[in-house]
């Protein structure tokens, strides 16, 4: 994540010109930062602090009054919010790993010279990342709806009665959508990061006698772990936004609830449940759960990146 | 000029070059590597590929189905020839709202991608051509907000909009989409790569102003890794859900991703349209994923520039 400066960009100064100049380059970018990134954050802040509340029998409509953290300590005492956290935790704790590992594998496959017909194979992983993810998870929804599923009908067919929705295996199935969705984009990073490496390492480690597997394993991967938890990272961070998936899928279960998620939870607390100061009250501490994870990790990668490779 | 640039090969060319080298370690390590490995390997990443490529071989097969072949023949056996009769359905279905949305999309995707590359393209360039006040505070920020998870920005975004009174317009969904830290950093990334400071030296001493200095040589050098940034921000919006799902309310104004889930939705009770949200599904998917796959050798030399180097 850390970007270092490359020397030759230390060398550069100002070059002619007037001094605006520089300015008038990043001044669009600035300006929608501030009002759709720096904006909403404040707002956020701001918003979950007051509440709106109907004065009397309704009449006059409601007024928005300040309420201090009672916005917060509403959405923490929800245990459905609550159980939406450790819901996404339990799913990211299989679905991180299982993707991660499918990914790595089929790059150090691709990477190897083993597998035959590589550039099928590679458009075949990847394709799925080229379908958005709310189509995706239609897609999917087919596949688990017994009516019309292939899969639940060809698993009845040699004797097993698999229910893909029901409540145990409905958070996996979803888990599933989004492996299918990411796990070839991560296949590509991490084989960008492989074939980036230096050839020689391997080719003497090679001449050592070492074989492929304890190259993959040994050197190789070593060697990309910046690229393993950076793709981590953006996965453990779409982990906590969970929304599309699960939101789409909704329609044809009932055991995805409207709060099924946190960010379902804002969702549905913002628009059916008509109390957005509630709902940036949530975000914000969504946002702030996100933020720590995201340190926690790149503090565990800055000091595992040191300790191993390079 | 040329010479400048030949002693500093963009990113881009690096794969073609690799591949060479990995397809010559099969010629002369061939012996090492054993014919049953490789056998083993490539069934790994055919299974695999099997995988990921069955849901999108049901959604064309699916597609080519009447709406009760759907549910009475096998998921992937082909049925009687109904393609054409359900795009035509698709077509004229509530007066052709399926295209309004293509249309749409393709306007928030294209108008969206444009304009976000050319900011990101003219900061990242400021940032590493010139020196000036601000530069470290804005290469701080942009590195910071790399950690702001893009859903929870959406609905404190979405109370900003209803204050801005752009909630429900083509505006409100194109403009936030517009702050996109991560072309930043990528922009930054490539002009340092990409631009010798010799070149802009010479532009400088040829009388060239510096805007058009950055559109006749900035730009021009870091078109490869522009593409990048274009393709991600182009899928970013294509993909978009939960912000436009917040925003618009009128059926006009959404795009795909909205009003395919919508029909899903509505599915249940108006049978007819599960064939339709198939055919629509499989319209929806088919030209990005040709503008995507043709595309790779760009946005894959764009990756191993831009996020491996990280």
């Amino acid at each position: 994540m850390a970007v270092q400066t490359p020397p030759s960009a230390v060398r550069r100064r100002v070059l002619g010109g007037g001094r605006w100049i520089p300015y008038a380059f990043v001044t669009p970018f600035v300006l929608v930062f501030l009002t759709f990134m720096l904006a909403p954050i404040v707002i956020a802040l701001v918003n979950g602090l007051y509440s709106s509340q109907s004065s009397g029998l309704g009449f006059g409509g409601a007024e928005t009054v300040f309420v201090g953290l009672r916005n917060y300590t509403r959405a923490l005492a929800d245990a459905d919010f609550l159980v939406s956290f450790g819901r996404v935790a339990l799913y990211g704790l299989v679905q991180v790993p299982v993707m991660m590992v499918i990914a790595a594998v089929m790059a150090l496959l691709f990477d190897s010279a083993l597998v035959r017909a590589r550039r099928f194979f590679q458009f075949a992983v990847f394709l799925p990342y080229a379908v958005p993810g709310v189509i995706a998870a239609l897609l999917w929804g087919f596949f688990y709806q017994p009516s019309v599923s292939p899969l639940v009908q060809g698993l009845r067919a040699i004797g097993i009665d698999a229910d893909l929705l029901a409540p145990g295996t409905v958070l996996w199935s979803v888990a599933n959508v989004s492996i299918w969705s990411n796990a070839g984009i991560n296949m590509i990073i991490l084989f960008s990061a492989l074939q980036s490496l230096p050839r020689d390492t391997f080719e003497a480690a090679r001449l050592d006698g070492a074989g492929e597997l304890r190259i993959a394993l040994n050197l190789k991967l070593p060697m990309i772990a910046p690229a393993v938890l950076l793709t981590t990272l953006s996965t453990v961070i779409g982990t906590l936004q969970l929304f599309n998936e699960p939101q789409v899928l909704q329609s044809i279960t009932p055991n995805i609830s409207s709060d099924w998620t946190p960010n379902m939870a804002i969702y549905a607390v913002s628009t059916l449940g008509r109390d957005p100061h509630l709902g940036s009250a949530m975000a914000v501490i969504l946002g702030l759960v996100t933020l720590v994870v995201s340190l926690v990790l790149v503090r565990f990668t800055n000091s595992s990146s040191r300790g191993g490779a390079r | 000029m040329t010479a400048a640039l030949q002693d500093r090969p963009p990113a881009g060319t690096t794969p073609p070059v690799r591949s060479r080298r990995v397809s010559r370690t099969v010629v002369s390590g061939g012996e090492r590597v054993s014919r049953g490995w490789m056998v083993a390997a490539t069934a790994v990443v055919a299974l695999a590929s099997l995988y990921f490529l069955a849901p999108v071989l049901w959604l064309v097969i699916a597609s080519t189905k009447s709406a009760s072949d759907l549910f009475s023949t096998p998921g992937f056996a082909l049925a009687d020839w109904h393609l054409w009769e359900n795009v035509r359905d698709l077509s004229t279905y509530d007066g052709g709202i399926f295209w309004r949305w293509a249309l749409n999309s393709v306007v928030y995707s294209v108008i969206g991608s444009v304009l976000t590359t050319l900011l990101c393209a003219a900061t990242g360039y400021a940032l590493a051509v010139y020196r000036f006040r601000g530069r470290a505070l804005l290469i701080g920020i942009v590195l910071g907000s790399l950690l702001v998870p893009g859903t929870v920005l959406a609905q404190p975004t979405y109370v900003l909009l209803v204050n801005l009174g752009l909630n429900n317009t083509y505006w409100g969904l194109l403009l936030p989409g517009l702050s996109y830290p991560f072309g930043v950093l990528l922009a930054w990334i490539f002009a340092q790569n990409a631009i010798p400071t010799e070149l802009l030296e010479a532009a400088r001493l040829d009388g060239s102003g510096e805007f058009r200095t950055f559109a006749g040589i900035g730009l021009r050098l870091m078109s490869s890794g522009l593409v990048t940034i274009l393709l991600f921000a182009f899928l970013g919006s294509w993909n978009n859900y939960l912000l436009p799902l917040l925003v618009l309310t009128d059926a006009e104004l959404m795009p795909l991703t909205v009003g395919l889930t919508g029909w899903n939705q509505a599915s249940i009770t108006i049978p007819s349209l599960q064939i339709l949200t198939v055919v629509g599904s499989l319209v929806s998917v088919v030209p990005i994923a040709i503008v995507f796959l043709a595309l790779q050798r760009f946005w894959r030399a764009g990756l191993s520039a831009g996020s491996v180097r990280g």
